[in-house]
């Protein structure tokens, strides 16, 4: 194998698992570093960075980090990065001076959000410092889109979404609230705006359209009917609810009922667990409530008698299952399971009916509009998508990813450069040696569990909607949950030309992820290796050929734990621990100063 | 050395051996030799031996005198028995204990100053009496631990770190152990694990005194370009003359070789050590042609490494002395202790 390029910003990027997941690519280890060093504002605003919500998130984040960890290659849990990421928000002090502001003069152009969710917000995050004059439109009479009408108050409280909503809105962005777009057509003509971004979300909750659907009011759609209860259109429930479907909004549906006067709640499921879509944390949340979860129940009908809906039937399911895949299933029997109310959580859809279809913007089979899935420009080049909107329902993250990235092409079209035309991610490595045995991070592994998060007790929790169940760490939990990081991001940098071959480090590694042999193709080299052949989709860090022998030193990326002990042992600092900081570009690198890529990228 | 103890955690996959334990069972403390001591690779390379010889840890014996390399008994097989004795005398606690209990395996770990010299002697009756052990000499040409002056087996024309020249000649233990009758004997390099591990091996398995000769530069002292025993100059005057590879009882030969290329040597319990001769006219079993091959390459600056001489026929310690095949701790008191009469008896013999 060719000797590996570590400059190519994507391999040492890829070998922090978390930051490689995370759409936003929120630099994971060095904000958990903040938050072990109590530095909780330094960690809120590295997160704010990346993923400008990090109160939020660290709530309600769909989390893509945490299977990723690398310390679930050791041991079971992964760390509990984003409760860490709520630390930094729970303890931060005050942002004053730190907070992007926006220029004292505006560039003269103007930009309209379309949805006040937080891919808008993102966009007017990234733009209005760079002098744009952002205007948001909302429909309803708060900003937040679903994060505010969709996820409860018990998960995530409405002080925390003013204050982080706040801190965009502070820059000087326009809120229209309760101003619906009508037409499209209307907004582009008459407008005014060099650009518009449509981040109106997925608003439309999926029907489910059996016998006796229109036949009952208390019948309901699972997001409307959050929105009705956030918004305070709705107060109460019956004491036997179903609910249909085991996504996140099902979970968020059977924990609201229970608050709402509900004391039988079931979630009922067609198919078996492993095939729910609800993260598994949020189906733990909602089963320590004991929220009843049924599976391999097929709804048929709904049971209306006399004008009133009374209960439910459903097919009883059996699958055959082939290493998880289901090859046959059968019915087997039918059941009535009864009810006060039925609420559907089977997913959601977008809706443009406000975009006219003679306007010149292309729409795919299914009705939804083409978005580059890069540039996220419609096939109108001053229309940008993005969030939901632009990708179907996803998760908050994803929005956030896509706002920063529709922010760049709205200020490379604005400034007159290509939206095609971006800045390319970069990676600079500095060293974190302090003296012989001494690093600026500390390299020994913890071997600590994962910290629990703690919870208002049982009884006191469904007194009021809006009691938040999770407590949030203490500095004390957090400083130890923060331990438990592997510090991928402190890289084990090889230089061949001071090896003298002598074992050492090979010695040490706790995962045996080192080997000095001669070189060979990819496949041969693999099965060369020290450490057994485990996972070939992690990458293999091959150096130069080494002075001595010309063999080469090879190491298998997939399970190093960043201890630092080839470091510490190599007696010519061939290795050392380097911090790849990645940078993956924004708006403000974008623009007039987009330069032609200098690194690649895989 | 390292500021801290490598981590407990494992690799999930790790193999495991015929007693179910992994190589990081059979680790020992932290080492707190420098960092890149050849010692450390040893040290691993005897860690590796002993787990794929499935060896019960609490059936190693670890020895040792005084140095560097003495110190390394303490970094592999925490769960054996261990003696740390004085300067160059390690040879006698190995006596005594493998006459009181011939069934375990005796792993003595000495340097170049240990063994050559203030222990030379001990180490000569050691081989005399073919005691049933492994001897492995930790040799970097240098006392490190007193900070780098020229050892007994530092070459002529070799200089210290300041640039003083050796004027006195060597003493080579590999020629000085064929001399004195030794019944295995090889050299190896600690850069060479690929080498090392199964020479290690068949040491183990061998009935009678093994010495392992191994080259093991000392990277603070004597790594520079002066020196005779650093890693690239052992790199280019290294010689494999004969490549080992160590079957277990009951195992098959796994690699395949062209005839007449091996020879097999069959161990008192069923293990064969099989030696590739790299050049054809070498024959491990001649000690005369060993010892003349060794000398001419020395001559030529060539380093002669892998398994030199093996010789199976020569009597160890407890076939020399008669001594029974139970360890002293099994056999019954009463017999071991035959009580005052039976002593004035005996006594009675002599006068």
């Amino acid at each position: 194998m060719n000797p590996t390029d570590t400059g190519n910003p994507d391999y040492f990027h890829r070998v922090v698992d978390c930051q490689w997941a995370c759409p936003a690519h929120t630099d994971v280890p060095e904000y958990i570093r903040l938050i072990a060093q109590g530095r909780h504002t330094d960690a809120y605003m590295l997160n704010r960075q990346s993923n400008v919500f990090p109160g939020i998130l660290g709530r309600v984040c769909d989390r893509p980090c945490e299977p990723a960890c690398r310390r679930t290659r050791v041991e079971d849990k992964p760390v509990a990065i984003c409760r860490l990421k709520r630390v930094a928000a729970d303890l931060k002090g005050d942002l004053d001076g730190l907070l992007p502001k926006a220029p004292a003069a505006g560039n003269g152009k103007r930009i309209a959000c379309i949805g006040a969710g937080p891919a808008s917000l993102t966009v007017a995050n990234d733009l209005a410092p760079l002098g744009y004059e952002v205007t948001i439109f909302e429909q309803n009479e708060v900003p937040g889109g679903l994060m505010r009408s969709n996820i409860p108050s018990f998960r995530l409280p409405q002080t925390v979404l003013d204050e982080e909503i706040g801190m965009i809105l502070d820059m000087g962005v326009a809120l229209r609230l309760g101003s619906p777009i009508a037409s499209l057509a209307a907004l582009l003509a008459e407008g005014g705006y060099d650009a518009v971004f449509v981040g109106s979300g997925a608003p439309k909750g999926k029907e489910l359209e059996l016998p006796g659907r229109h036949d009952s009011d208390r019948i309901h759609i699972g997001i409307t009917w959050l929105e009705s209860v956030a918004f305070g259109h709705i107060g109460s429930i019956g004491e036997r609810v179903l609910i249909i479907g085991v996504g996140n909004t099902a979970m968020d549906c059977c924990r609201t009922s229970l608050r709402l006067g509900a004391t039988s709640v079931k979630v009922m499921a067609r198919k078996p667990r492993g095939f729910f879509k609800a993260s598994t944390w949020e189906l733990e949340d909602a089963e320590e409530e004991n929220v009843e979860i049924i599976v391999n129940h097929s709804p048929k009908s709904f049971v209306i008698e006399n004008g009133r809906l009374t209960g439910m039937l459903f097919e009883e399911m059996e699958y055959e299952l082939l290493d998880g895949v289901i090859k046959h299933e059968r019915v087997v029997g039918e059941v009535v399971i009864g009810c006060d109310d039925v609420i559907l959580a089977i997913g959601q859809e977008n809706a443009f009916t406000w975009i006219e279809r003679d306007i010149g913007m292309k729409f795919d089979k299914w009705d939804k509009p083409v978005v580059d899935p890069v540039t996220f420009q419609s096939t109108l080049p001053q229309v940008f998508f993005g969030g939901d909107a632009a990708a179907g329902p996803k998760n908050i993250i994803w929005a956030v990813e896509h706002g920063h990235q529709a922010a760049l092409s709205i200020h490379n079209l604005c400034s007159g450069a290509a939206v095609t035309d971006r800045p390319r991610p970069g990676v600079t490595l500095s060293s974190r040696k302090m003296g012989m045995h001494e690093w600026s991070y500390k390299n020994d592994y913890a071997p600590l569990e994962r910290r629990l998060m703690p919870h208002v007790s049982l009884k006191e929790r469904f007194k009021k909607l809006n009691i938040e169940v999770e407590l949030g760490f203490t500095p004390q939990q957090a400083a130890q949950e923060a331990q438990r990081c592997l510090n991928c991001d402190i890289q084990t940098v090889f230089e061949a030309k001071l090896c003298i071959e002598c074992d050492a480090c090979i010695d040490i590694c706790p995962v045996d992820c080192l080997t000095i042999t001669h070189n060979g193709e990819e496949a041969d080299l693999r099965a060369r290796l020290r450490a057994p052949p485990t996972e070939p989709t992690q990458p293999l860090y091959v150096s130069a050929a080494l002075p001595q022998t010309a063999r080469v030193m090879v190491k298998d990326e997939n399970l190093c734990v960043h201890c630092g002990l080839c470091a510490e042992r190599c007696p010519t600092a061939a290795w050392d621990m380097q911090k790849s900081t990645i940078h993956w570009p924004q708006a403000a690198d974008g623009g007039a100063s987009c330069r032609a890529p200098k690194l690649k990228t895989a | 050395m390292t500021f801290m103890a490598k981590p407990k955690i494992a690799h999930p996959e790790m193999p495991k051996n015929a007693l179910g334990l992994t190589r990081r069972d059979y680790e020992g403390v932290n080492s707190t030799l420098c960092a890149g001591c050849g010692h450390d690779s040893i040290t691993a390379a005897i860690v590796e031996a002993c787990w794929m010889d499935a060896v019960r840890p609490e059936d190693v014996v670890k020895l040792s005198g005084i140095g560097c390399s003495s110190k390394t008994t303490a970094y592999f097989v925490s769960g054996g028995h261990g003696f740390n004795s004085v300067h160059g005398r390690m040879p006698s606690i190995a006596t005594g204990a493998n006459a009181a209990n011939r069934k375990l395996t005796y792993i003595g770990v000495s340097g170049d100053g240990d063994t050559l010299s203030i222990g030379l002697g001990q180490f000569c009756h050691a081989i005399r009496r073919n005691l049933n052990m492994v001897y492995v000499i930790e040799n970097n040409g240098v006392y490190g631990l007193t900070k780098g002056q020229f050892s007994a087996s530092a070459d002529v024309g070799s200089t210290a770190k300041k640039g003083e020249i050796n004027n006195q000649p060597p003493i080579d233990p590999v020629q000085l152990a064929i001399t004195l009758g030794v019944s295995f004997v090889a050299r190896s390099f600690s850069g060479d694990k690929a080498q090392l591990v199964p020479l290690l091996q068949a040491a183990m398995h061998h009935q009678g005194f093994s010495l392992i000769d191994v080259i093991s530069p000392c990277v603070t002292f004597n790594d520079h370009e002066g020196s005779t025993r650093s890693y690239a100059y052992t790199r280019e005057h290294y010689d494999e003359m004969v490549h080992t590879d160590f079957v277990p009882p009951a195992g098959e030969i796994a690699v395949s070789y062209a005839p007449g290329e091996t020879t097999a040597v069959s161990m008192h319990d069923g293990s064969r050590v099989l030696l590739r001769k790299v050049e054809a006219q070498y024959d491990a079993t001649d000690r005369a042609v060993a010892l003349e091959t060794i000398q001419q390459r020395l001559k030529q600056g060539e380093y002669l490494t892998g398994l030199l001489y093996i010789g199976s026929d020569q009597p160890e310690l407890h076939a020399l002395n008669g001594t029974p095949d139970l360890p002293l701790n099994q056999i019954p008191y009463a017999k071991l202790n035959p009580g005052t009469q039976a002593l004035a008896k005996t006594l009675a013999r002599f006068r």
